[in-house]
């Protein structure tokens, strides 16, 4: 591990050269005030609800919780169990999709991929669907959606690995595209034989994605399966950079590109599944944030996952802050974070700023 | 685009043309002008025998006026709802629908059944209007818009039954109607706005799903009295997702639903304790067979919703047995006067007791 990290660093030097931050300590910098920003939107969003209390009666609530005095009801269970987990759950739906995004970028050497390249949107839209279709309950609704998005990318990485002689990343998103839509007409025949008036509204709603049903359990479920799939990011963090190289310079350097892909693969579509789980179809996070996160530490992986992941945290918790309170109803997060993503990205491309290569 | 008009022309000349055949081949009555909803002036056959409806709320509404006309259902019955139905229609095809959400019903299987006419009864909104008058240009049959709020539901039957030629039938379910309404309005009128109780409409499995103030999916709440805790937004309407943080500060005193996955569940969980209505175990659980009572779709089969609801909100005001009421919507509206054990069933349904889903 030493030696390679050696090797590591003049590949880092060249990225490095043209990025806005050169130095390291200015990178540890940036990641520092990400992460205070994003402290300061997870307090502001925390004041911020339906239910009106102050800084204090905050303070007071997360208070009697450490101290396990008695609850005052309603404000401790509004605080403790609404509030508390919905930006919870969004601080780690932002990272997990900007983390998965970040390390899909990196793995198809292509700054337009998304999570869901590879279908577990999708494929998780469709467990949820047939979940919802079966009239489950809200558990075994997430469960069937969690299961949905492993099993289309499962099923995407079996089918490319059974084609030989071809690029293999070229192979993986095209079959991913074609299980992808696949997965989209069983998800609309699925919407044309539901029962209109329950299940055709149910159904839209998760695939429009919301925080709005969120509980204190559905983040102690997910958080320890997207860890699990942050560890081997965080592992393979260095060989994700030389895999960007492009397989054979990866052969060169010693790494297996076939083995770290499935390892990638694995490991964000875990990420990916364990987040639209419990929050529904949410794009466009995983898009852009890894963009901006180059722009402002360049591309090498080991300082582009933790500022991807702070900066999707942070966008994700004022956007559902947004969600739950411009109207007097939720508004759907899928549809704000794609009205937000889409003219920002737009602005990007125009302003032709790159910090890819 | 320009290359199909022909094409599109040639067609319709066709499809008239069959249908001019189809009508002379007929009765070889004339027809008259019946002037729907819309204010869409129609050409109606003398004789009608069979009608499609455009979806849920238009079936229902046909199949109490006149189910012999039926070509099929928008979707088959479930095997809980067929005891409630008549014999013959339990039997009838699944037709698919013309409208609403998941519209499916194919032009060409609409053309084949046959239909002397189509009938939408619902939201009176430049949507469907254009979609009337799309599908009667297209195909050559008289489609008919009617307004299915409540304030307009007597004369929507008034007006459908003379159209079908059961104007007798309709007078009867359109006094009917009217009575019930006058019946609950005369029993809330004088209660202040801010006695009146506040009620939430649970939808979804998650029961946060529900309809804003002023949608037809929820307006049976002000109807009967009470007061939708989901205001009136600008800029969603129909059905929306409220938060339970908004349940909790919107302090609903009963809450509704149909949903039995929400309804098993609400009891048990702690952050639904927090809600006044779960609080107090004033949650409500709407029978959904043949039709739902409150919503689902909306279509006349509220009007026993509507009494249920009017005595769930103020239990002195509407007198009666919830029993005989039930037994006199279905014998009257349904046709088919429920048996002893249907009708427990029922109203155990409508304590929270629903039958096990088969």
């Amino acid at each position: 591990m030493v030696a390679r990290q050696s090797t590591a660093a003049p590949l880092k030097a060249t990225p490095g050269a043209t990025a806005p931050s050169g130095t390291s300590s200015g990178t540890i910098g940036i990641v520092a005030r990400l992460a205070a920003l994003l402290a300061v939107a997870m307090v502001g969003a925390a004041t911020v609800g339906a239910y009106p209390l102050t800084p204090l009666d905050l303070a007071g609530a997360i208070w009697r919780a450490l101290t396990g005095a008695p609850r005052v009801s309603p404000l401790d269970v509004v605080v403790m169990e609404v509030r508390l987990p919905r930006i919870l759950a969004a601080a780690l739906a932002g990272a997990a999709l900007a983390a998965a995004g970040a390390a899909y970028q990196g793995l198809f050497r292509n700054p337009l991929v998304s999570p869901d390249i590879l279908g577990v949107s999708t494929g998780a839209g469709l467990g949820a669907v047939v979940g919802i279709f079966l009239a489950l309950p809200i558990a075994a609704i997430q469960l069937t959606a969690f299961v949905g998005g492993l099993v289309t990318v499962g099923l995407v990485y079996a089918i490319s690995a059974t084609v030989r002689g071809r690029e293999p990343t070229l192979v993986l998103v095209l079959a991913g595209v074609v299980v992808g839509s696949l997965a989209g007409a069983a998800i609309s025949l699925l919407k044309v034989v539901a029962d209109p008036y329950d299940q055709l509204p149910a159904i839209t709603f998760w695939l429009l994605g919301s925080l709005a049903s969120i509980r204190k359990g559905d983040v102690l479920v997910a958080l320890p399966l997207v860890l699990v799939g942050l560890v081997p990011l965080i592992l393979l963090r260095w060989r994700i950079n030389v895999l960007s190289l492009g397989d054979e310079e990866a052969r060169a350097l010693g790494v297996n590109a076939g083995r770290l892909r499935i390892v990638v693969v694995a490991a964000a579509t875990l990420i990916t599944s364990s987040v639209v789980a419990i929050s529904g179809v949410i794009g466009w996070v995983g898009l852009v944030m890894p963009h901006i996160a180059r722009m402002l530490v360049g591309p090498d992986f080991r300082r582009l996952l933790p500022a991807s992941m702070l900066l999707g945290a942070t966008y994700l918790v004022l956007v559902d802050t947004l969600a739950r309170s411009i109207a007097r109803v939720e508004t759907p997060l899928g549809i704000l974070t794609a009205m937000i993503g889409a003219p920002f990205f737009l602005w990007l491309l125009a302003r032709g700023q790159r910090g890819w290569d | 685009m320009r290359r199909h008009t022909w094409l599109a022309g040639l067609s319709t000349a066709l499809v008239s043309l069959g249908l001019s055949i189809a009508s002379l081949s007929g009765a070889g009555a004339g027809t008259r002008a019946v002037t729907d909803s819309a204010g869409r002036m129609v050409q109606v056959p003398e004789r009608v025998s069979r009608v499609f409806a455009a979806g849920g709320p238009a079936a229902i509404l046909l199949y109490t006026v006149a189910p012999d006309l039926m070509v099929g259902w928008p979707r088959v019955p479930r095997e809980e709802e067929k005891p409630f139905l008549t014999p013959s229609s339990r039997a009838l095809p699944e037709v698919g629908m013309l409208t609403g959400r998941g519209g499916s019903a194919n032009l060409e299987r609409v053309i084949r059944e046959k239909p002397d006419l189509i009938l939408d009864f619902g939201s009176v909104r430049d949507t469907f209007i254009s979609l009337a008058d799309a599908t009667q240009g297209q195909t050559g049959i008289p489609y008919l818009l009617f307004d299915g709020r409540f304030p307009a539901t007597a004369a929507s039957l008034r007006a459908v039954a003379t159209a079908l030629g059961r104007p007798e039938r309709g007078e009867a379910l359109a006094r009917y109607v009217e009575a019930r309404l006058a019946e609950v309005d005369g029993a809330i009128a004088a209660v202040p706005a801010d006695k009146r109780p506040k009620v939430y409409l649970a939808r979804g499995p998650d029961g946060l799903e529900s309809g804003v103030t002023g949608s037809i999916n929820t307006e049976i709440i002000e109807r009967a009295g009470g007061r939708n805790v989901v205001p009136a937004t600008e800029g969603q309407k129909g059905l929306v997702r409220v938060s339970i943080e908004q349940l909790i500060v919107a302090e609903p005193d009963i809450v509704i639903t149909w949903d039995r996955v929400f309804f098993d569940t609400v009891a048990k969980d702690p952050l639904w304790q927090q809600v006044k209505a779960v609080r107090d175990a004033r949650v409500f659980l709407s029978p959904t067979a043949p039709f739902g009572w409150i919503d689902r779709p909306p279509s006349v089969n509220r009007i026993i919703g509507l009494v249920w609801l009017a005595k769930l909100f103020y239990p002195d005001a509407i007198a009666g047995d919830l029993r005989d009421r039930v037994r006199e919507f279905h014998t009257l509206f349904y046709q088919q006067t429920p048996t002893d054990s249907d009708l427990d069933g029922l109203l155990a349904w409508s304590q929270g007791k629903a039958p096990p889903r088969r």
